[in-house]
């Protein structure tokens, strides 16, 4: 699995695969919970809507630029996957985009445009989330059926596109259980219960689709000693499930104590399921078509970027930090002041 | 056929798409530097009005800001759905270059437009200053990184290509690239003419509808002296860009010109429509021998022209002539008429000023000096940073064709294998978002514009020892 260290044509693309898989993690769980939260618009009221607006204002842009880190890693270290992938998923791909868009200009022009209008751009809001959350169900649906497209698979994807929706709202509300206090908070807790069985029936599908798909990812999975190694992450998974469900039943806890625990424990749940899923298609870049060491552009190119990527991304760490700890705590409706 | 049609709409729905995307970072890359000129202002004087210029200007900052990431992103994915020929032959130039725009400038822009929009009451000053400083830096990282691709494109250098595909051999040579120096600085200056007349404009617009508040005073001289500021710079630096060009792209200075023989005496043509079947222009008229003096600073200096760019079978290796020469002498034309206001508004604002002596304070201009056509003259203005900026971008862009590296590839080579009626319908939908939002994004500053002038909107500021905002509205713990 590891690969030679002494010679960079063999570790550069994995190391840039890796790099690449850990920025889509950091995007499904961070631009997940926004985006969840502009799913979940439709359920409150307007007083509501600023405050949840509030919560997510300082941060959604820069989740977002993490979508940008991994498609420009896809395009920077995998040029020919980049380009078979991302034609195979054309129709899907603007449809995010257009949903990305929407919602990203929504989010200012809903408070910045005459009142009158506000209703409207709320609106706009939730369908470019929405938008955003389908298209990226539907894209790991069809990536997942190894970019065939027949009627099969495109029912697959409209599957796991409702999944993902309902585990983005699953995590949003995670993030609004901590971030709100009061009513909204113990609504937020009730969305959390109430999605709770996307996440796991998204997880569950995509887990028994795998296997079935592809004979390769059935060995790989199943094959007789590392079984016993593997086990661990099911196992995991299942028990922070219970955990999970146990919480949104009883929660909000007194003096609002461990508010932050359901988004931490349903950010593992995600890397888990996430993991999982990396290890069945590794070391595949494009599935059953393309490894890494074949789609990986020249090892001089991609020295330059790694050292640069070495130095900057801990300081990206650093500020990103930072952005959370200034806008901590319970958030209110968002000022310019 | 098909294969042709793919090309034309995947032209067409890129240049949409870049043409949209442009119109924002041309406004956020100088209005970031301008809300630091602001807010530095209100931290050395503790003057309201640079507050209240700051809070409306930062308002119109977040809305461009946000219009330029979304349509960024989709830039980004452009690449790998229609492009794709792009990065598998130069991707190992344009990769590491836009790596490195993402990790250095996209990241820093993002975490710190939080704290620069949401953090003036819950941060320290200093802290909201460096933040909006990081901002400014990081868009004009953000623009250095992309120009530098866009340049290589233009005057490649620095690599070798290997099975068809380049490999890099001297970064610096890539970075540093002939016309990367040329193109950067006249792209930053198109930002802060942009930036100026729009300042100017909507406070023009401010003016007539009979406001005039202390902020909309400050905010109309600083977007006139700008403005007269850069134009001389901008129009210095477009005359060395030119000759650049001349230098390694003759053809597309020969389109631009509309130079269609080789020879001495090139005319400045006013007017002309180039007419490619014939190879000839139609109803010229021009100033004799001028052209030839721009660019070799000789009268009699021979200019190739662009005849010279047939290849033997006659297929053109030249740009298409009319878009090129119309969008320059569009681009130009802009220029000097932002020359012609912004000279003359400042002038008579000095003028007055030396009239009506300011008791009070030194102060160099007044804007009542402004007779009330001028202040008419401005509003149109507004937005005429767009159009000389687009104009610009698709002198350079269009006049590059067939090539889309220069002499590396042809557009034609990058093209995705998409179906043509999937490229013609998202290239639809772009279109009918792209005009909404626009429309949205201008009736917007119209209404904050209007706002403004009303007065309201403008809660009284406290600083505490550190420069934090106290800000009454405020609920205490917020
Ligand atoms: C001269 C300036 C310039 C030019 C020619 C371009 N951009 Fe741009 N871009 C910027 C200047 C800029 C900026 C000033 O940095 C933006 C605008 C607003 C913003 O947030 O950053 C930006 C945003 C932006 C974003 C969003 C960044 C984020 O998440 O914060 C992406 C992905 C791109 N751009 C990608 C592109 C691509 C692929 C281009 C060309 C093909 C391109 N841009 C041309
Ligand atoms: C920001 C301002 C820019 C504008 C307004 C602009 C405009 C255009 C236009 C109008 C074309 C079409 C030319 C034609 O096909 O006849 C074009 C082509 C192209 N440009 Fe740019 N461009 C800009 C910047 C860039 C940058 C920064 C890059 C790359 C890093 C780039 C890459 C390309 C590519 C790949 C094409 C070929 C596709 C096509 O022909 O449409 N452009 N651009
Ligand atoms: C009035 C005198 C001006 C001259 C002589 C001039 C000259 C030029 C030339 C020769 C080019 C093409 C460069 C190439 O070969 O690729 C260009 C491009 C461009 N111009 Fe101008 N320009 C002038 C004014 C302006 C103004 C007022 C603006 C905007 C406010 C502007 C914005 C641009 C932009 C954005 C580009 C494309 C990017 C680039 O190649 O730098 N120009 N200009």
């Amino acid at each position: 699995m590891l690969p030679d260290f002494a010679n960079p044509a063999d570790w550069l693309p994995w190391a840039f695969a890796s790099l690449m898989g850990f920025s889509i993690l950091v995007y499904v769980v961070l631009d997940g919970f926004d985006l969840g939260v502009g799913l979940l618009f439709p359920f409150a009221d307007e007083a509501e809507k600023d405050r949840m607006i509030g919560s997510i204002g300082p941060f959604w842009d820069a989740n977002e630029t993490w979508l940008v880190l991994a498609v420009g890693l896809l395009l920077v270290a995998f040029p020919t996957a980049h380009g078979m992938i991302l034609t195979a998923l054309y129709v899907p791909v603007f449809i995010m985009l257009i949903g990305l868009i929407l919602r990203g200009v929504a989010f200012e022009f809903r408070a910045k445009a005459h009142a009158r209008h506000k209703r409207l751009w709320n609106c706009v809001f939730f369908a470019g989330s929405t938008l955003t959350a389908l298209s990226q169900g539907f894209m790991l649906g069809l990536y997942v059926m190894g970019l065939q497209q027949t009627w099969a698979t495109f029912l697959f994807a409209a599957l796991t596109a409702a999944f993902l929706a309902v585990g983005y709202s699953f995590i949003g509300a995670c993030w609004l259980i901590h971030k709100m206090e009061g009513g909204l908070q113990v609504k937020a807790v009730k969305w959390a219960r109430d999605s709770l069985w996307g996440v796991i029936l998204g997880i569950g599908a995509v887990s028994l689709a795998t296997p079935l798909v592809s004979t390769r990812i059935f060995d790989r999975w199943l094959q007789f000693p590392d079984v016993f190694w593997l086990a661990p992450i099911p196992v995991i998974s299942g028990l922070l499930v219970l955990w999970l469900w146990r919480m949104v039943r009883v929660m909000p806890y007194e003096n609002d104590a461990r508010s932050w625990q359901p988004f931490a424990v349903a950010t593992a749940l995600f890397a888990l399921a996430y993991v999982g899923l990396a290890y069945s298609f590794y070391p595949y870049v494009v599935p059953d078509r393309l490894t890494i060491y074949e789609a990986a552009a020249a090892p001089e190119s991609l020295l330059i970027i790694l050292i640069g990527a070495c130095v900057v991304v801990p300081i990206i760490a650093g500020y990103s930090v930072l952005a959370y700890v200034i806008f901590r705590g319970k958030a209110t409706e968002l000022r310019y002041d | 056929m098909e294969a042709l049609d793919t090309l034309i709409f995947s032209r067409i729905q890129f240049a949409a798409n870049i043409s949209f995307h442009i119109l924002f970072p041309t406004i956020t890359i100088a209005l970031g530097w301008a809300l630091l000129f602001f807010r530095v202002r209100f931290a050395q004087t503790g003057d309201i009005k640079w507050m209240n210029v700051y809070r409306l200007w930062v308002k119109v900052f977040a809305l461009s800001f946000a219009m330029g990431v979304v349509s960024g992103i989709t830039m980004s994915f452009q690449f790998g759905t229609n492009w794709p020929g792009f990065m598998e032959t130069v991707g190992n130039i344009a990769g590491p270059l836009l790596a490195y725009e993402v990790l250095t400038a996209f990241f820093l822009e993002a975490a710190f437009i939080g704290i620069m929009l949401f953090g003036f009451s819950r941060v320290p000053g200093w802290l909201h200053i460096l933040a909006t400083f990081l901002v400014a830096f990081g868009t004009t990282v953000s623009a250095f990184w992309i120009i530098v691709l866009n340049s290589w494109m233009h005057t490649p250098q620095g690599f070798e290509m290997i099975d068809g595909v380049a490999h890099a051999t001297d970064w610096f040579a890539i970075v540093f690239n002939p016309s990367m120096p040329y193109r950067f600085v006249h792209m930053l200056l198109a930002s802060g003419l942009t930036v100026a007349f729009l300042l100017a404009g909507v406070s023009a617009f401010r003016w007539l509808l009979g406001d005039r508040a202390a902020d909309l005073r400050a905010t109309l001289k600083v977007g006139l002296c700008l403005g007269a500021l850069l134009i001389p710079v901008q129009i210095y630096m477009g005359d060395m860009h030119g000759l650049n060009t001349l230098e390694h792209q003759p053809q597309k200075v020969a389109a631009m010109e509309g130079i269609w023989e080789t020879g001495p005496h090139q005319p400045l043509l006013l007017f002309a429509l180039p007419d490619a079947e014939a190879r000839e222009n139609r109803f010229e008229v021009g100033i004799p021998s001028v052209a030839s003096l721009i660019l070799t600073h000789h009268a009699d200096g021979v200019v190739q022209g662009l005849n010279d760019f047939v290849a033997e079978d006659g297929t053109a290796m030249h740009p298409p002539v009319l878009p090129v020469f119309w969008s320059f002498r569009t681009m130009v034309g802009t220029g000097m008429a932002m020359l012609a206001v912004s000279w003359l508004s400042v002038f008579l604002m000095w003028k007055r000023r030396r009239l009506h002596p300011d008791p009070h304070a030194k102060r160099w201009f007044a804007a009542e000096g402004l007779p009330r056509p001028l202040i008419w003259l401005l509003v149109p203005m507004t937005f005429s940073g767009w159009v000389a900026t687009l104009a610009g971008w698709y002198t350079t862009e269009i006049g590059r064709q067939p090539w889309l590296v220069q002499g590396v590839m042809t557009t034609e080579m990058a093209v995705a294998d998409v179906p043509a009626p999937m490229v013609a319908s998202t290239l639809a939908g772009y279109l009918v978002m792209y005009g909404l939002l626009l429309l949205a994004y201008i009736s917007v500053i119209v209404y904050l514009a209007r706002l403004a002038a009303r007065g309201q909107d403008a809660p009284a500021y406290d600083m505490d020892h550190s420069g934090k905002a106290q800000v009454e509205a405020l609920q205490p713990g917020e």
